[in-house]
């Protein structure tokens, strides 16, 4: 772990060497989302709900969301540019250092700027919380943080789902932002609003709809089953199998040449 | 020390056409090329030895480090380093060597060299008096201790790789491979990147495995070399043996003056050019100075050079030999 604290401050410290670009992209990844939310505003002022749920209760929904993707993206970086270790041969590097794979990509990479993403998500719930009428006890407490791990969770194992399919192909690994940047964008609303197939998807083949949906409903009283606030939980074990897949992955490794 | 017994690897590379339509179906359907790099490759080595390895491009040089190195899992054989197999006991393994890949860099770039050191060091849980003792000596003997303050970027590639070096022997490894450590460096960089890894070996006892193209490296290193071609060890053996057997040619350079040469069975002219003539023994008809004393009593010598044949064109012959 101390080690993992000296990763992080090397990085710290080679990102500001160039601290303007740094502070830029902060900057812009705030105003990205900020752009989104201002979006949703607009539309909320038009329509005054969505499928039901008032503007709060779908800003507290991509707030969750938002936050578990900028947490994951920052720390679990390494994962997710994971096709870039293995062509600049940062991975031979990586296997010839007696520490654990999984620590070292973790380590070898962070991405600092994502705070820009995070702080949107917590002005969003500053402004929700209060205002979106749900009456704030511990077990809604507990199952707004509960989603926001499960999501951290998920979203990181779609990363390093990500990662072993890299060690497989180089091409066509895009199709996988339909599920990280899509979850993420797909997430700024209640996933029944898309309807039954997306939801069922959502719930049986990426288990996006644990962290995001069922739990949802709970928090904010549209359903009264206890146990949905545990489901982000059963999300997070979704990392096993995406785990495995990439130490599968990792055996049949073959190097770049050089 | 070191035991490869009939390590092979296969490469399985996609081909596809070049082209839009070509690339969408390679989304779908694939084929696969299947590319042996190495074919039942066997050696040893043993402890404090020094050894070069070379072979063209492309003849598994690189695979068969990354084998021993536990980067690579071979699909068949057996390599024993120090009692253990590298892809299994990955950790425990890479604690005992160090790697220097030429054309790449282990250092941080933006921050200074030393920083990256401490970070390696605590990568390697080397503990404080003992990485004190290395590093002073590595930066003494590298002569860069002017230099690992500035961050890696900025300095040149003779610099950083002298840098490079001591960052893989900051857990002073019992071995140490070194995959092309000169390409690119200017003459100086490269005697005092050579008489480091010299006193490396003699003082230290460290095993030394090099690849590398440059022949002169070779020679200036290492007594055996283990030919590679085509994923195969071709040749195993000493430098001065290797010379010898593959030529019983020596070139010979003659200043001379009064007369004209005369006809020597076992020796060839190759050029004459005013008094400045190069000629070839070979010595297998007649030894080197019964042609020196020929010569010397037919005209006048007023200067003379013997040289063997250089590397370089053995092994280009060799190269040659086995059409790899």
């Amino acid at each position: 772990m101390k080690l993992y604290f000296k990763y992080i401050g090397m990085i710290f410290r080679c990102r500001m060497q160039y601290k303007s670009s740094f502070f830029m992209t902060t900057l812009g990844q705030f105003l990205v989302s900020f752009t989104t939310f201002i979006g949703m505003y607009f539309m909320f002022d038009r329509f005054g709900a969505v499928d039901g749920f008032t503007m709060e209760e779908v800003m507290i929904c991509f707030a969750v969301v938002l936050t578990a993707f900028s947490l994951a993206e920052c720390f679990v970086r390494g994962f997710d540019v994971f096709p870039r270790l293995i062509r600049s041969g940062e991975l031979d590097r990586i296997l010839v250092r007696p520490r654990s794979v999984a620590f070292q990509v973790l380590s070898s990479n962070m991405e600092f700027s994502r705070v820009g993403r995070l702080l949107q998500a917590v002005v969003m719930l500053v402004y929700a919380i209060p205002r979106c009428g749900v009456d704030w006890t511990p077990d809604k407490i507990l199952t707004l943080v509960l989603m926001m791990l499960g999501g951290v969770m998920l979203f990181s194992a779609l990363f390093v789902l990500y990662a072993g399919i890299s060690f497989f192909t180089i091409e066509g690994l895009e199709f996988m932002n339909i599920f990280t940047d899509g979850s993420r964008e797909f997430g700024k609303y209640p996933l029944s609003v898309y309807g039954e197939g997306v939801l069922k998807f959502m719930t049986y083949v990426i288990p996006f709809a644990l962290v995001q949906y069922y739990p949802f409903l709970y928090l904010v009283g549209r359903s009264d089953r206890v146990w949905y606030m545990l489901l982000p939980l059963a999300a997070g074990l979704f990392l096993i199998p995406c785990a495995i897949f990439f130490w599968v992955g990792l055996r049949k490794y073959q190097s770049t040449g050089s | 020390m070191i035991e490869l017994k009939g390590i092979s690897k296969t490469f399985r590379v996609a081909k596809r056409n070049a082209g839009m339509t070509e690339a969408v179906k390679a989304l779908f359907h694939r084929e696969y090329t299947l590319i042996p790099a190495l074919k039942e490759v066997s050696f040893k080595i043993d402890e404090g030895e020094m050894v070069g390895y070379i072979g063209p491009n492309g003849a598994g040089k690189s695979s068969t480090v990354k084998v021993m190195s536990g980067i690579l899992t071979p699909d068949a054989g057996s390599c024993i380093i120090d009692g253990r197999t590298p892809w299994k006991e990955r950790t425990e393994h890479v604690r005992n060597i160090g790697v220097v890949f030429g054309q790449r860099s282990q250092l941080w770039w933006d921050v200074p060299v030393i920083d990256s050191f401490e970070l390696i060091r605590d990568i390697y849980r080397v503990n404080g008096p003992s990485y004190q003792a290395t590093l002073k000596r590595l930066l003494e003997e590298l002569d860069i201790g002017e230099i690992v303050r500035t961050p890696a970027r900025q300095l040149s590639l003779g610099q950083r790789m002298r840098c490079e070096i001591a960052a893989s022997l900051l857990h002073d490894p019992k071995i140490l491979f070194l995959d092309e450590p000169t390409i690119g460096l200017d003459a100086v960089s490269k005697i005092a990147v050579r008489n480091f890894i010299k006193t490396l070996n003699k003082e230290r006892g460290t095993t030394v495995i090099l690849t590398t193209h440059d022949m002169s490296d070779i020679e200036a290193l290492t007594e055996r070399i283990l030919l590679i071609g085509k994923g195969q060890i071709l040749l195993d053996g000493s430098l001065t043996e290797l010379k010898n057997r593959h030529s019983k040619l020596r070139r010979l350079t003659v200043d001379y003056a009064g007369g004209s040469l005369p006809a020597i069975p076992g020796v060839k002219l190759e050029g004459d050019l005013s008094g400045h003539a190069t000629l070839s023994v070979d010595t297998g008809v007649l030894s080197v100075s019964e042609a020196i004393s020929k010569l010397s009593s037919a005209v006048e010598v007023t200067d003379l050079a013997v040289e063997s044949q250089r590397v370089e064109d053995v092994v280009v012959s060799l190269y040659k030999e086995f059409a790899i």
